[in-house]
């Protein structure tokens, strides 16, 4: 019993939550490496962007809430993400036609595009901040929990409940879906070919008669569809403040780096193994061996690797790790 | 003087704006808006060697600046003796043993050819040292938090006048960008700006966190000052004579005594607060000054002309023999140390160290922007960059106000539209500073005050 109640344990305070906070950061990631595999540059305005969208899905849900509509036991948000994707892209789009594609005409160097994507974020911030305010909000409305700590303890007759939130299953099978579908995208119709063809080989792609400006825009519009869904999910699973957001970029920029920056499938990965370490070295086992260890063994102190202040830090020095043993990442980098 | 036309315009200009701010608003804010624009000039040319010279991104100026201020309280703060033999001991023991670690990973390094086998040595040395430092110190750190938190809980300095600060912040910054730069700067430039703002997180992370040392979120509050204090300014005799000669005209329209006395106290009040400030403006701008003319003189020596040929074409110049890794860090520490003596200048002026307030945007992103705008390759376009923006950073709230007003003049006062607008007035400043470098980048890449190399 002892042992069931020790992996309970683990599944309630690690492996859950890291799944989510994993599945929020990979969506975060996949956007970092496809702007950094087709339009090459690193984005700062990355965390930015994820709140501009994650602001309209708020607007769009008080309004629909306003309107009356519901969703039941689900939240309104998942009503309002369509159309907040929808103004998301358009206003990529609109930056990119106004600020990006000067410098990807003139063939500026990678620096120069990171350079501007700052002054996208200013801007960024600043229009979020101005519209919505630099506090803290909560959107999240319906049914909170799938199972509640209390109902398991009584459902299993065990000790250490697990209790599972309604938004981290959604953020989990969202995830799946979405990054199954941009994957079948990528590898199976002829433009997502196109698109890594254009990744991997720019002049060659060219030549093959691909058409840049088209691919230009669907990288835009994809982009625009996980950064509005990746930060509205970590909204309803956490809450919505722009200072957050900005931060995000880190462990996101971490996430792409990990898994070798331009390669999706490494960025998904990579946003899971930020997040599990982070949680699995700041995580206090104390209650876990006392579950498996006999009475006179006992830990007298936390057994804490490091301390939760550290959160952040943990998954930069992972990242810096990396970057200096292995620059292009866990799996090989800079093919589509 | 031809040539430099418009770098005299262009200073004039913003002296003349500083001015109007002290005419329309108030000398107070004049003079602070014009220390902040001295410390911000500092900071951008640490960062215009780094990146006009070298070529180097270094997102991680909010690290070395925090370490300059950590400086400031290790030097100036008297030593808190019951911390120290509460727990002295374990942390001096902690710091042997990571000198210890250091100097047997270093050992395993040189004594054995790279191979699996020593890297899971040197894997394990560090896990080991991690872990037995743990254990030395945490009870040692415990004791010391305890001593008093409310007032101390940690170690407390050195208790030296704390200009000294300024050349140990320099210190502790190269230090940090030496060890950077020997494991990152191979890294290719958005690789080397995503790690330094990383590493700059983590510096952050350890101050805020390591209370023993810092107060961590406690703050250190009431450090000394190089200057004089305003309350023992106004009670010193000169003091008042000074202010009264320059005053007199206003005081002679009063004729009655005691509401001349009541006006000359007032006067001594405001008075003794810009003498302060004009203290600290006179010893940033000798800083500022001193650290100009070096800049220049490394600008047109050979040296600087290295710098150059290695920025513009690394593998030529590493044809012609130069030693680029070797160039790259020493500028990287160079850089650095700058940034860091800013930072000590900055705890010195607010005269107290608050981690928490120690953001990227600010310390990082902003002085990036003034780099950018002022002209990067060019000491005087930096400054003046560093000038410009903080000038608009502070003044962007009133001239979004004043916007506001104009554009919403049509509205009732009570409308949710102009007051979710007047609410939002301080985030003007980020937008400014965006649209700010975009267009600057578009249109003047080079900066207001572009790089000029002639051969003297």
């Amino acid at each position: 019993m002892d042992y069931i109640n020790a992996i309970v344990l683990l599944l309630n305070y690690i492996f859950v939550p890291a799944l989510a906070y994993g599945s929020q950061l990979a969506l975060g990631a996949i956007f970092v490496t496809l702007i950094y595999g087709i339009l090459r540059f690193a984005n700062f305005a990355t965390g930015d962007m994820m709140s501009f969208g994650t602001m309209v899905t708020i607007l769009f849900t008080w309004y629909f809430k306003s309107l009356g509509i519901s969703l039941g036991i689900l939240p309104t948000a998942l009503i309002a993400i369509p159309f907040a994707i929808i103004f998301m892209v358009g206003y990529m789009l609109l930056i990119d036609k106004f600020v990006f594609k000067y410098y990807r005409v003139s063939k500026s160097p990678p620096v120069q595009l990171a350079m501007v994507s700052i002054g996208v974020m200013f801007v960024t911030q600043a229009v979020v901040r101005i519209i919505i305010g630099p506090s803290d909000r909560r959107f999240f409305d319906g049914e909170k929990f799938l199972i509640k700590a209390g109902e398991f303890k009584e459902m299993t007759g065990l000790n250490e409940g697990l209790a599972i939130k309604s938004t981290q299953v959604i953020t989990i099978v969202v995830t799946f879906i979405l990054v199954s579908a941009l994957f079948w995208f990528l590898n199976k119709t002829k433009t997502g070919k196109s698109m890594r063809a254009y990744s991997d080989n720019e002049d060659l792609a060219l030549l093959s008669g691909i058409d840049p400006k088209k691919i230009v825009m669907i990288t835009w519009i994809i982009a625009g569809v996980l950064a509005t869904i990746g930060g509205a999910l970590y909204g309803l699973d956490k809450s919505f403040k722009p200072f957050t957001y900005f931060n995000n970029m880190l462990p996101i920029f971490a996430a792409a780096i990990v898994g070798g920056i331009g390669n999706p499938f490494g960025a998904f990965l990579g946003g899971y193994v930020i997040a599990f370490s982070e949680i699995l070295l700041t995580y206090a086992y104390k209650k876990f061996f006392m579950y498996l260890l006999p009475e006179s063994l006992e830990p007298n102190t936390l057994v804490q690797l490091l301390s939760t202040d550290y959160k952040f830090a943990v998954s930069f020095s992972i990242l810096v790790i990396v970057l200096l043993y292995r620059p292009s990442g866990i799996f090989k980098g800079k093919i589509l | 003087m031809r040539k430099n036309l418009n770098v005299i315009a262009a200073y004039t200009i913003m002296m003349g704006l500083i001015i109007l701010v002290g005419i329309f608003q108030s000398w107070n804010i004049a003079l602070s808006i014009f220390n902040l624009c001295l410390i911000s000039a500092v900071m951008t040319m640490g960062a215009n060697i780094q990146w006009g010279y070298a070529g180097l991104i270094n997102f991680g100026i909010m690290g070395y600046t925090a370490l300059g201020g950590l400086a400031a309280v290790l030097i100036s703060v008297d030593p808190v003796q019951e911390a120290w033999s509460a727990g002295g001991s374990n942390i001096l023991l902690s710091l042997l043993l990571i000198i210890g670690m250091v100097l047997a990973v270093r050992y395993v390094l040189k004594k054995y050819e790279k191979s699996k086998v020593r890297t899971y040595i040197i894997a394990t040395i560090i896990i080991a040292g991690i872990i037995i430092i743990r254990f030395v110190s945490e009870p040692g750190i415990e004791a010391i938090e305890e001593v008093d938190p409310a007032k101390t809980g940690f170690l407390g300095g050195f208790g030296l006048p704390i200009i000294f600060s300024w050349v140990v912040g320099a210190l502790f910054a190269g230090g940090l960008a030496f060890v950077i730069g020997k494991v990152a700067l191979g890294l290719r430039a958005d690789y080397l700006a995503i790690a330094t703002l990383l590493i700059s997180e983590i510096v952050i992370a350890i101050i805020k966190h390591e209370d023993w040392l810092t107060r961590g979120v406690k703050n250190v509050i009431g450090l000394k000052r190089p200057a004089p204090y305003e309350v023992n300014l106004q009670q010193t005799d000169w003091f008042i004579n000074l202010v009264e000669k320059f005053n007199l005209s206003k005081l002679n329209l009063i004729t009655d005594l005691t509401e001349r006395q009541a006006a000359l106290n007032q006067f001594v009040i405001e008075g003794s607060s810009i003498f302060v400030k004009l203290c600290y403006s006179g010893l940033f701008l000798i800083v500022v000054i001193i650290l100009l003319i070096l800049t220049q003189k490394a600008l047109y020596s050979p040296w600087g002309r290295m710098m150059r040929a290695i920025r513009d074409n690394e593998e030529a110049a590493n044809a012609m023999g130069k030693n680029v890794v070797k160039q790259h860090l020493l500028i990287f520490v160079l850089g650095s140390a700058i940034v860091g003596i800013a930072g000590a200048m900055l705890v010195t002026q607010d005269g107290l160290f608050t981690p928490g307030s120690y953001r990227p945007m600010r310390y990082t992103f902003l002085i990036w922007v003034m780099v950018i705008v002022g002209g990067s390759g060019n000491n005087f376009g930096a400054i003046l960059g560093g000038f410009v923006v903080w000038f608009l950073w502070i003044e962007s709230a009133p001239i979004g106000l004043y916007l506001v007003n104009l554009t919403t003049a049509g509205l009732a006062d009570t409308h949710f539209l102009k007051v979710h607008l007047i609410e939002s007035v301080p985030y003007f400043r980020f937008l400014m500073m965006g649209i700010g470098l975009l267009l600057i980048m578009r249109y003047r890449p080079k900066g207001i005050l572009p790089e000029k190399i002639e051969i003297k």
